[in-house]
């Protein structure tokens, strides 16, 4: 649905993009991660025409964004909702006239508006809340006031510019099971950009990863936690603290795999002892996969490495 | 005396509201024009906005007094004559208008930018932006805006005696001044301090109303 192919930006001379290609599926939650400066904002707003992008293409329901006109942009955009930050309310209308702002721009009928935002309003669970203003309102509150208004044109798609990152973490999450559910249940796709990898642990199923300006990372969520590359490792600032004497061997537990018993199993078989120096188990998406870090003599390498592969464990030595 | 100060005090009021509301008009399409010409505006245009830019700052670093006299051919165009409490509200509005025009576009600036990107998100176009989003979130900066013109102008039009229009100004130094009549000159001073509180309170209340 959402086809990004070598897409390069420039600021005046700086790059902030460079030769981006990546495929959105429908009804997918995608994620997109890096530290502030890396570019995922800038790569958001090319996707509904905010920005607009040097080379390359942004094919979106085979619509090419750089050769939309202004009317056919402003119609385009109907398509794509979008969240923020700072949730970008008017303080000066109440939350019912925020929700129906997008539609009273649209001219829709006032009986279609008034029934449109108070069903939104419930599945954001903010219908009490109808006639208070902004700043009546605690931040996750805002957010899903927000959520309303981007959800009002009946959008395909979904785009959340560090939606969460103003607030704390239990109302990060009541916000992504909010987006969850949405995801779910109307089949909005889902584009997020954050900088907090919880976020992307929490919703998304895929990930790009992106510094400087270029793809250093782009996977499914599990793969791309369960085995790091070292430039993810570096991204996550994670380093294993591991002893120097003998061999470290990491073994990773992809989401479908029996993890709990293999170590033990493992020393009882091969009838060994070892350390288990490092460890790491995580919810992913609703995964938990993680890795596991053992310490052997170097006498007994080969024993455990023949025994770990002979299981089909993704392992490594460190 | 209070047969001098009534008549006073309605020229005082017609000068300064009628200079105030033409100023509005002619500053608030000034703002618009800044707001949109200006870098990262919707329609960002930087030699419209500089030359406005240098007009503005031209015509507000005038000496009102000054300024009157140099307008003197412009009103004499516009209204037949030069002189005269009507005519006093040329070089009124000529000297409050790029002080408008300043003051409601910073008010249009301080409208957070988030609010106008996600303005654009859902497909509004710049009239839309300008007028249904920007104008209606700025309304109370806009609103303090206009209160601070009316007394400004209020004060400048007391220089309007120096080309026959009337008012209190005039009446301060005519009577007060010239004449020695201190009582007179106490007088247009409290009725000036009354007629400035009176207006700043009104425009804190609709302030305070319209700020959500």
């Amino acid at each position: 649905m959402i086809n990004i192919k070598n897409l390069d930006k420039y600021y005046s001379d700086t790059k902030v993009l460079n030769n981006i290609s990546i495929d959105i599926k429908k009804g997918e939650i995608f994620a997109i991660v890096g530290h502030s400066g890396a570019g995922k904002s800038t790569l958001l707003r090319c996707i509904n025409g905010l920005e607009d992008y040097s080379d390359g293409s942004l094919i979106v329901n085979n619509k090419e964004i750089k050769a939309l006109g202004k009317d056919q942009l402003r119609e385009f955009r109907k398509n794509i909702g979008m969240i923020f930050q700072h949730f970008s309310l008017i303080q000066r209308k109440t939350v019912f006239e925020n929700v129906a702002l997008p539609m009273q721009l649209w001219g829709f009928k006032k009986e279609v508006i008034l029934k449109k935002v108070k069903d939104l309003l419930e599945l954001v669970g903010l219908d009490k809340k109808i006639d208070a203003y902004p700043n009546q309102l605690s931040g996750g509150q805002k957010q899903r006031v927000a959520i309303a208004r981007a959800l009002t044109l009946d959008p395909d798609i979904l785009l959340s510019d560090e939606a969460t990152s103003a607030l704390d973490p239990n109302t990060t999450t009541s916000i992504l099971n909010l987006l969850k559910e949405i995801n779910e249940k109307l089949n909005i796709t889902i584009i997020l950009v954050t900088h907090e990898m919880e976020v992307v642990k929490q919703i998304a199923q895929k990930a790009l990863l992106l510094e400087h300006g270029n793809i250093i990372g782009f996977d499914d969520t599990e793969e791309l936690f369960l085995k790091p590359d070292l430039k993810m490792k570096e991204f996550l600032g994670e380093t294993e603290v591991v002893p120097n004497e003998g061999v470290n061997i990491k073994i990773y537990f992809p989401k479908d795999n029996a993890f709990q018993s293999f170590i033990t199993k493992m020393a009882r078989e091969l009838d060994m002892d070892f350390n288990i120096v490092w460890g790491k188990l995580e919810e992913i998406n609703t995964h938990i996969v993680g890795n596991m870090v053992i310490n052997i003599e170097e006498k007994d390498k080969e024993k455990v490495t023949n025994y770990i592969k002979e299981h089909k464990i993704i392992w490594e030595v460190l | 005396m209070f047969d001098i100060l009534f008549p006073a005090l309605g020229e005082t009021i017609y000068m300064s509201f009628v200079s105030t509301f033409l100023a509005l008009i002619i500053g608030f399409f000034l703002a618009i024009v800044l707001t949109l010409t200006s870098k990262g505006g919707l329609k960002e245009n930087l030699k419209v906005y500089s030359i406005l830019d240098v007009v503005i700052n031209t015509l507000r670093s005038f000496p009102f007094i000054i300024l009157m006299i140099v307008l003197f051919p412009v009103t004499k165009f516009l209204i037949g004559k030069s002189i005269g409490t009507t005519a006093a509200i040329i070089p009124l509005t000529i000297g409050a208008a790029p002080f408008v025009a300043r003051l409601i576009e910073s008010a249009l600036k301080e409208v957070e930018i988030g609010v106008i990107e996600a303005a654009k998100s859902f497909g509004a176009s710049d009239f839309q932006i300008i007028f249904k989003v920007m104008l209606v979130e700025a309304l109370p900066a806009i609103i303090s805006a206009i209160t601070l013109t009316l007394i400004t102008v209020i004060g400048f039009s007391a220089m309007a005696g120096a080309v026959g229009g009337g008012g209190l100004g005039d009446v301060a130094i005519k009577y007060g001044y010239y004449r020695f009549q201190t009582d007179t000159m106490i007088y247009t001073v409290l009725i000036l301090i009354a007629l400035v509180q009176i207006c700043q309170s009104l425009g804190d209340y609709l302030y305070k109303i319209t700020k959500k």
